[in-house]
């Protein structure tokens, strides 16, 4: 017989798709299984098929496993030395242009977003590019937009900031402190939008000059993320960057199509 | 072919030394992959650890890449700041919360070990200062793997393998030097 918990995991996604078409199917296998477990144990089930039954029959159970399968981890400035090779490498290829589009795809709370803006800004660019900062679930979005972080949090941002070539006095510039939430003020984000947006399912909606998805698609398996690619290769306009994770790589198929801006921090610049 | 597909080994303070001592006693004709979790600051990006370790070793090293296949005769390190896990014959990354204050974890790595390769993998944990790898191991024996613990005496911090000798009782608890024989007699590429 098969593993059984496979048959469940198979099970509990098929379902989580036909009642609230979330799909979660191409997804990386071992994290996932992490993730389910995390959430069936929150609700005191013992067992996947007890999680599906959960989920079937209460949306609000949805709602903690959708948060649960696409919050990531992440902080502001996370590797210093990406942010180091945006503003040397890539932020003189978005000069050139008068008005350029930047994807932050799977965005969650917003840490990375706003880190990219506050390079933008430094850079003076700001008022000349558009962020469009996406994710597929609205809770998360939500927090993206109010900007807000626990303020324990910022000495590692700041400390971040600095590795990335800025300074404490500049960081601190952007965000004012109360009750414990250190908050980015909203300038930052004058040419930014949020929107849903589901690499799993939707299609491509405008073409970039600049596509950061760094530590994303790690949680896809590969035939999804090869989809994602192709996404990502026809959103990029001729010459476009492409910035992923330190441990991502473009697919085989299409190594031919970019060159490589920084092989360390893995920037990658579409040709043609 | 060998037993074995996998070898999983874990391990945090003292590990440098200790996994050097292990991957230096595995050279040709090593018949399993290697994956290895060792506790690592996340602001240590200068990826130096694989080759720190590739120096001493018998066998390539290399930092994990996400879905990079595992290889008999070669060796995985999971990187500063992202868990290690294993599916498919690859390597998967996550950057999902801490675990046993550690990210790599080696009870995530070691539970999806278990989870992928069952009978045919070994687990080995190291010296450390933490129980990291306790719940893994154990994990790792309840699905009919291969299951060694560095004896404490050896071990220049203990606790991590008396969590797991208080987790569960292990197929071996050998000394330090004589792990790397013992692995490579149980994994040895039969033609």
């Amino acid at each position: 017989m098969q593993d059984p918990e496979r048959i469940e995991v198979d099970l509990l996604l098929e379902g989580v798709y036909r009642a609230y078409s979330y799909d979660f199917r191409g997804y990386a296998r071992a994290s996932l299984r992490r993730r389910l477990w995390r959430r069936a144990h929150e609700e005191g089930v013992q067992t996947l098929s007890g999680l599906q039954d959960r989920v079937l029959h209460d949306p609000a159970v949805m709602d903690r496993l959708l948060r649960d399968l696409s919050i990531n981890v992440t902080e502001m400035f996370r590797d210093p030395g990406f942010f180091r090779a945006l503003r040397e490498k890539v932020v003189p290829i978005l000069r050139t242009y008068p008005y350029a589009r930047v994807w932050n795809a799977g965005c969650s709370t917003g840490e990375e977003t706003y880190s990219l803006a506050i390079i933008l800004a430094e850079a003076g660019l700001l008022d000349r590019v558009r962020i469009y900062a996406t994710d597929m679930n609205d809770d998360v979005l939500a927090v993206a937009r109010q900007g807000s972080f626990a303020v324990d949090k910022m000495d590692r941002y700041v400390d971040n900031y600095e590795r990335a070539g800025g300074t404490r006095e500049s960081l601190a510039r952007y965000f004012t402190v109360q009750d414990g939430q250190a908050t980015f003020a909203r300038s930052l984000l004058d040419g930014t939008v949020f929107a849903q947006h589901n690499l799993a399912q939707d299609a491509a909606f405008n073409d970039f000059h600049l596509i950061v998805c760094r530590n994303v698609m790690i949680y896809f398996a590969r035939p999804l993320q090869e989809r994602v690619h192709e996404l990502f290769l026809s959103s990029l306009v001729r010459f476009g960057v492409l910035a992923l994770g330190h441990k991502e790589s473009v697919i085989a198929s299409h190594e031919d199509r970019y060159e490589i801006l920084d092989a360390g921090e893995k920037l990658y610049r579409r040709k043609r | 072919m060998s037993s074995y597909d996998l070898v999983a080994i874990g391990a945090s303070w003292g590990g440098l030394h200790a996994i050097g001592t292990v991957l230096t006693g595995l050279g040709p004709g090593f018949g399993a992959a290697v994956v290895v979790a060792q506790h690592r600051s996340a602001t240590d990006d200068q990826d130096i650890l694989p080759e720190l370790l590739g120096r001493r070793s018998g066998l390539p090293v290399i930092d994990g890449e996400d879905k990079g296949e595992l290889l008999p005769g070669h060796v995985v390190v999971a990187p500063a700041g992202y868990h290690l896990l294993v599916a498919d014959g690859c390597v998967e990354l996550s950057c999902d919360g801490l675990v046993q204050f550690s990210r790599p974890s080696i009870d995530v790595l070691f539970e999806s070990v278990a989870e992928e390769y069952g009978e045919r993998a070994i687990g080995v944990v190291l010296t450390g200062a933490n129980a990291d790898g306790a719940h893994g191991l154990a994990e790792i024996a309840r699905r009919g793997g291969h299951t060694v613990v560095q004896d404490p005496a050896t071990s220049e911090r203990p606790e991590m393998p008396r969590a797991a000798l208080a987790a569960i009782e292990p197929d071996a608890v050998l000394a330090l030097d004589d792990i790397a024989g013992h692995l490579h007699a149980l994994c040895a590429a039969v033609a």
